[in-house]
């Protein structure tokens, strides 16, 4: 197709801008990542961009010793396979029995879910029932409350509603009850659907902070997101690491004066943020088909 | 019914312990709203703590920062409303120009990563990007002659609410603009062919087809937006509006909660009350922005 003089021009802008948003977004995470490779004390001269002044790993050699900083990436990393694990199969069940048309009062049990969507306690009467539960200080209330979720139930239920009777069947004529079927015959063949939802499930448990921030302070149960806040408000992290005592983090920044608060918030951020741009490239694609699963068909 | 219940006692087993589950940590924290009407006491509990009816309602209306809450809950999701609904739109649209395909996946690839980044590290990347010390905003503008000094950007209120606005676009706008252009993916190519051969550019395709034929996605969408309007957002103001400076145009209605509730004070019962108006405004603002879609012929349920 031959292109008008206009229109060549309009493709000319549209390559520009869409090349300027995708530099826009690269380039936090290369800068970030720039500064980490950077000697704190020549960051703090200003005009790091784009390629290190004064390259060094003394950043993440002072990140990956600090005790506290890998406790909390071993309680993130466990928070996050324990919790997507329990939580998709939790769900996976309770789908189950869900898809089910003979299922009595199903009608009934799915108004109970739905409305649970658009209306909530809020943050308060939360917070009061984790604390009435003795959740607090656990690692149960990192992976707990997320076991079933309402959104991923509805998905999962549509794929399972999806699956030819005839594999089902078979099973029962084997003397298979439900949960037989569910755990031989359904389960293994839902491989897709299992996985686009286990990696949203286990971003957000990666990324969440907040939980951490209302309901733990035992500095062994913190997660790396949660520390990452911590550390990331420069202020506060003297005074926290300094009150806590013991920690190695402070009696290394002294030893290295060239190591600074920022060039170790940026190191500690691309540890926090690896586990997430490694798997990236190769989930991707599961991810778009997740949320068009989700939006389209929930 | 309950000779048919007992009988698939096994599939009941499969959903009721869930349901239990979805009982205990949601519907119980919805009755928990009652001591919004109480004085709670964290040691006499809800069944005994003393009822006050309406005070703490009272109360928040008249609290001295009542109208500053109001102000800038309203206004953070006004102006995030009006940039952030749009944008994926226009991104899936112009994403819909591209011929190269390789270009088209890069740019989605790349737009799509800080959505699933965390606040915490967004606000991280902003705080650095816009510090005094390093920060690649003051080092451009500095090139440019068009500041002397480099400026604290996060410290000054004036510039709070564009920031604000401006990452939230930056973090969602390219994993927003899927379902966009998943909707601009199913309009019927025969549309684009009889147009083209009528002579309509491209850009009056745009308008012409393109848009019309996604318009009931983009009305789903706008129900829901609306329906959140007073979610001037939390993660992004807490941490981005850490600076007690910035208080004046930083603090929401949730955040006011957070603050009131548990950070500062522990006025479970009064920050109660404010979060339960905030949801009982949203909750009108859903049902009113649902029944105008209706009207024209759009509708959530």
């Amino acid at each position: 197709m031959r292109l008008s003089r206009t229109e060549r021009t309009v493709q000319v802008v549209i390559y520009v801008l869409l090349t300027l948003l995708a530099f826009l977004t690269l380039y936090p995470f290369w800068n970030s990542l720039v500064i980490s490779f950077n000697l704190g004390s020549d960051t703090s001269l200003g005009g790091i961009t784009f390629w290190p002044r004064a390259f060094t790993w003394e950043n993440y050699e002072v990140v990956l010793r600090d005790h506290r900083i890998a406790q909390a990436f071993v309680v993130s990393v466990a928070r996050t396979v324990a919790g997507t694990a329990l939580s998709i199969l939790a769900t996976a069940v309770f789908s189950y029995g869900m898809s089910k048309t003979e299922l009595a009062g199903r009608k009934y049990y799915m108004i109970f879910c739905i409305v649970t969507l658009y209306f909530n306690g809020g943050l308060i009467p939360y917070f009061l029932l984790i604390h009435g539960l003795g959740m607090m200080n656990t690692f149960w209330v990192l992976i707990v409350p997320g076991a079933i979720s309402i959104w991923n139930m509805i998905i999962f239920r549509t794929f399972f509603k999806e699956m030819p009777a005839g594999l089902e069947e078979s099973a029962k004529i084997d003397g298979c009850g439900h949960f037989g079927t569910f755990f031989r015959i359904v389960l293994p063949l839902s491989g897709p659907v299992i996985a686009s939802l286990s990696l949203f499930v286990a971003v957000n448990l990666w990324n969440d902070w907040f939980t951490a921030t209302l309901f733990i302070n035992n500095p062994k149960l913190v997660p790396i997101q949660s520390l990452l806040q911590e550390i990331m408000n420069a202020n506060t992290v003297t005074e926290q690491l300094r009150s806590q005592g013991g920690s190695n983090f402070l009696d290394k920044i002294f030893q290295a004066r060239t190591v600074t608060t920022k060039s170790l918030t940026m190191a500690t951020m691309m540890v926090t943020t690896l586990p997430i741009i490694a798997v990236y490239p190769f989930v991707q694609r599961h991810f778009v088909k997740g949320v068009l699963v989700g939006s389209l068909k929930g | 019914m309950k000779a048919r219940w007992l009988k698939q006692w096994d599939l009941q087993l499969m959903v009721v312990p869930a349901l239990l589950f979805v009982l205990l940590f949601s519907y119980v924290p919805m009755w928990g709203i009652v001591l919004s009407f109480q004085q709670y006491n964290l040691f006499k509990g809800v069944f005994h703590s003393p009822w006050v009816g309406l005070d703490n309602f009272k109360l928040f209306f008249n609290a001295p920062e009542f109208w500053q809450l109001m102000r800038n809950t309203v206004a953070i999701s006004l102006l995030k409303f009006v940039t952030a609904f749009p944008a994926p739109i226009v991104l899936a649209l112009l994403l819909n120009e591209i011929r190269s395909m390789a270009f088209k996946r890069f740019v989605q690839t790349v737009t799509y990563l800080p959505h699933f980044m965390s606040w915490v590290i967004v606000a991280t990347f902003v705080t650095s990007l816009l510090s005094v010390d390093n920060g690649s905003l003051n080092i451009l503008l500095q090139k440019l002659h068009a500041i002397g000094d480099p400026v604290n950007w996060l410290s000054i209120p004036e510039y709070f609410w564009a920031i604000i606005v401006s990452v939230g676009v930056w973090k969602e706008i390219g994993f927003a603009a899927i379902v966009y252009l998943a909707a601009i993916a199913g309009v019927d190519p025969a549309l684009y062919e009889s147009a083209s051969m009528d002579g309509a550019s491209r850009l009056r395709q745009m308008f012409a087809i393109t848009i019309p034929c996604i318009s009931p996605v983009i009305v789903i969408f706008l129900i829901l937006a609306i329906g959140s309007i007073l979610n001037a957002g939390f993660e992004d103001l807490l941490l981005l509006g850490k600076n007690p400076v910035l208080g004046s145009v930083a603090n929401v209605i949730d955040t006011y909660v957070y603050r009131m509730g548990l950070k500062e004070a522990q006025r479970y019962s009064y920050a109660t009350a404010a979060g339960l108006f905030q949801a009982v405004v949203n909750v009108i603002l859903l049902v009113v922005a649902n029944r105008t879609a209706r009207r024209f012929g759009h509708s959530l349920w």
